[in-house]
């Protein structure tokens, strides 16, 4: 009992911090760093919470794909210190006051109007095991698992004609800007 | 085994601070990691609340919720990867107007 309360407090007091540091740090990719510190803590409590499937999935999904492709995108962009220097006035309060409500509320909502606080019952051991997980995803879920392949195929699809679009869009731009020999403009302005 | 509600606690915390990543940076890219952040204090509800029930329900939308928001990072990161092409930059104060 008590280990577990010590890894639980130092664990999530890790996963705070990072979600501060990724909040706070002016270096976009320090912040893709902490994020992925904060999805691997993240992992660490589906492991206690018995569910090794989903932490697995976590650590290689979310830490390793997609911040990957967050941290290909920063320094593709060499976006690392873009952030204006006016900083938004009045914005900034209000967003503090409006989070803290939001905590308040939700604090008010787990601890006070709730009965859910308890410890709960060891599960049997094979709980949750990658074959319990694959069983139900293949029967009773086998259609929302066959529309997420399709979002997968339709999000591919999409973020290539994204970019594609974009190219072709340039190359026109860029003919008749030719064909006119006029004054070079920027290049994004042909796109207006 | 500590108590469940300590997982709800700690969960609305980092959706607290997600919450509040999106209200105050200006950078789109940090804004879209903090929307990562929020979507991941609430798989962490789900798992919580899936070990307090006993059923597997909550971990297979975890597992439907990670997938989407893997689609949703590709076709984001790319639209982000398109407005910086042509306005030459992803400060979400510069993109006020509508057209071009």
């Amino acid at each position: 009992m008590n280990i577990d309360l010590l890894l639980f407090s130092v664990l999530a007091v890790v996963a705070v911090i990072a979600a501060l540091g990724m909040l706070l740090s002016r270096n976009a990719v320090y912040s893709a760093l902490f994020l992925i510190l904060n999805f691997a803590t993240v992992a660490v409590f589906f492991l206690l919470l018995g569910a090794p499937f989903i932490a697995m999935a976590q650590v290689t999904v979310y830490a390793g794909a997609i911040m990957v492709l967050f941290l290909f995108v920063i320094m593709l962009l060499g976006a690392e210190q873009i952030e204006s220097r006016h900083r938004g006035g009045w914005q900034r309060p209000v967003a503090v006051f409006l989070t803290l409500v939001l905590l308040i509320e939700s604090g008010y909502l787990i601890f006070v109007r709730s009965d859910l606080v308890g410890a709960v019952a060891p599960v049997a051991s094979n709980y949750a095991s990658p074959q319990a997980i694959g069983k139900l995803l293949f029967t009773d879920y086998l259609l929302p698992f066959e529309i997420t392949s399709v979002l997968l195929l339709v999000a591919m699809v999409g973020v290539i004609v994204l970019t594609k679009e974009e190219k072709l869009r340039r190359k026109n731009t860029d003919a008749m800007e030719n064909g006119k020999e006029e004054a070079p403009s920027p290049q994004g302005e042909g796109g207006k | 085994m500590v108590p469940v509600s300590y997982y709800f606690a700690l969960s609305a915390v980092l959706f607290a601070l997600g919450a509040l990543g999106v209200l105050i940076r200006r950078n789109a890219i940090i804004i879209f990691m903090s929307v990562e952040l929020m979507l991941n204090a609430a798989n962490l509800l789900f798992v919580a609340f899936a070990r307090m029930y006993e059923a597997l329900q909550g971990q297979i939308y975890v597992f439907f919720v990670i997938s989407v928001a893997a689609a949703e990072v590709a076709v984001g990161l790319a639209i982000i990867v398109a407005i910086f092409r042509t306005k030459k930059s992803i400060d979400i104060d510069e993109m006020s107007s509508l057209k071009g």
